[in-house]
């Protein structure tokens, strides 16, 4: 019995679903921890500088900042679906909600390339000269790095998706075993969340 | 004997994940017309609250919490306080010091 339990252990094919998603779970509260911090900082710079936080605000538009908003749930939208499609064996659903995902998660970016654009040809960046009050720089250093941060997520969460789409293609991501594309999922919808929580921070406190 | 994968293997069609999505998007609109109208110094609150609930949406039907094990669920919790006690007693240290 024990002897037989071993082989299946070592067998080939031995997959361990909930091992795999436990590990990217611990990731993720790894990563909710690093961003809380970011958020701690946030939390405590703007109670020491309420005013210029809330003045250094009123540069940003929040027209763009919604529109993300609006594309980056979009896209958890289409990620949640193309795993719900592989699931459900709609192999093709599935390739087409992951490409959706893809472009949804490259316009974001697009869009905070040109915001960021805007940003400098403004004369904010991060040491700027035009940056003059305390509470203004520490707003815009915040703004850079959280939002940049977020932005090298969203980077790194399109490689893995290219990466993901490829594999679901050639069946190696299939409906019997799809923990990879649930796990890129899980990384994509905390990726969503951290967002979720930057738009009101950051736009909404004009 | 094969034993039942903790994974969530059930089905779901698309339906819920419509309507999550349809309610985010609601409460996106939600949070920037409260941003719009000056409620003070709680506009922030509220506006966190309303964040608080799209995340909480996220996390249980787009991340499949609903269907995950107590274990799980017990270590997302356990995470959450941990950020929840550093965040007050910062504040605490912030509020009265100064």
């Amino acid at each position: 019995m024990e002897r037989a339990a071993a082989a299946d252990i070592n067998a080939a094919n031995h997959r361990d679903y909930a091992g795999a998603k436990l590990g990217m779970w611990i990731f993720l509260f790894t990563e909710l921890l690093f961003f809380g911090g970011l958020f701690l900082l946030y939390a405590v710079y703007r109670s020491k500088y309420l005013a210029e936080f809330q003045n250094a605000a009123t540069e940003l538009n929040i027209t763009i900042g919604a529109i993300n908003t609006l594309i980056l749930i979009t896209s958890s939208l289409t990620m949640a679906l193309s795993l719900s499609a592989l699931k459900s064996g709609k192999k093709g659903h599935s390739l087409l909600f992951q490409a959706l995902t893809i472009i949804f998660a490259s316009a974001f970016l697009v869009v905070k390339y040109f915001e960021w654009t805007a940003k400098f040809s403004h004369g904010i960046w991060p040491g700027s000269p035009e940056l003059t009050s305390q509470g203004e720089i520490i707003f815009y250093s915040l703004y850079f790095v959280m939002t940049g941060l977020h932005g090298l997520h969203v980077i790194i969460g399109i490689v893995a998706f290219a990466i993901i789409l490829a594999m679901t293609n050639k069946n190696i991501i299939n409906e019997g075993d799809y923990i990879k594309l649930e796990n890129g999922g899980l990384y994509w919808h905390l990726v969503d969340i951290i967002w979720i929580y930057l738009f009101p921070l950051i736009y909404l406190i004009q | 004997m094969k034993e039942k994968e903790t994974i969530s293997d059930e089905k779901t069609g698309y339906r819920p994940y419509l309507a999550v999505w349809a309610a985010l998007l609601a409460l996106t609109g939600i949070t920037v017309y409260v941003a719009g109208i000056d409620l003070g110094r709680y506009g922030i609150i509220v506006n966190i609250l309303i964040a608080s609930v799209k995340a909480s949406l996220v996390v249980y039907i787009f991340m499949h919490l609903k269907h995950e094990s107590r274990m799980l669920k017990a270590m997302l919790f356990f995470v959450l306080s941990t950020l929840t006690v550093t965040i007050v007693l910062t504040f605490m240290d912030v509020l009265y010091r100064y």
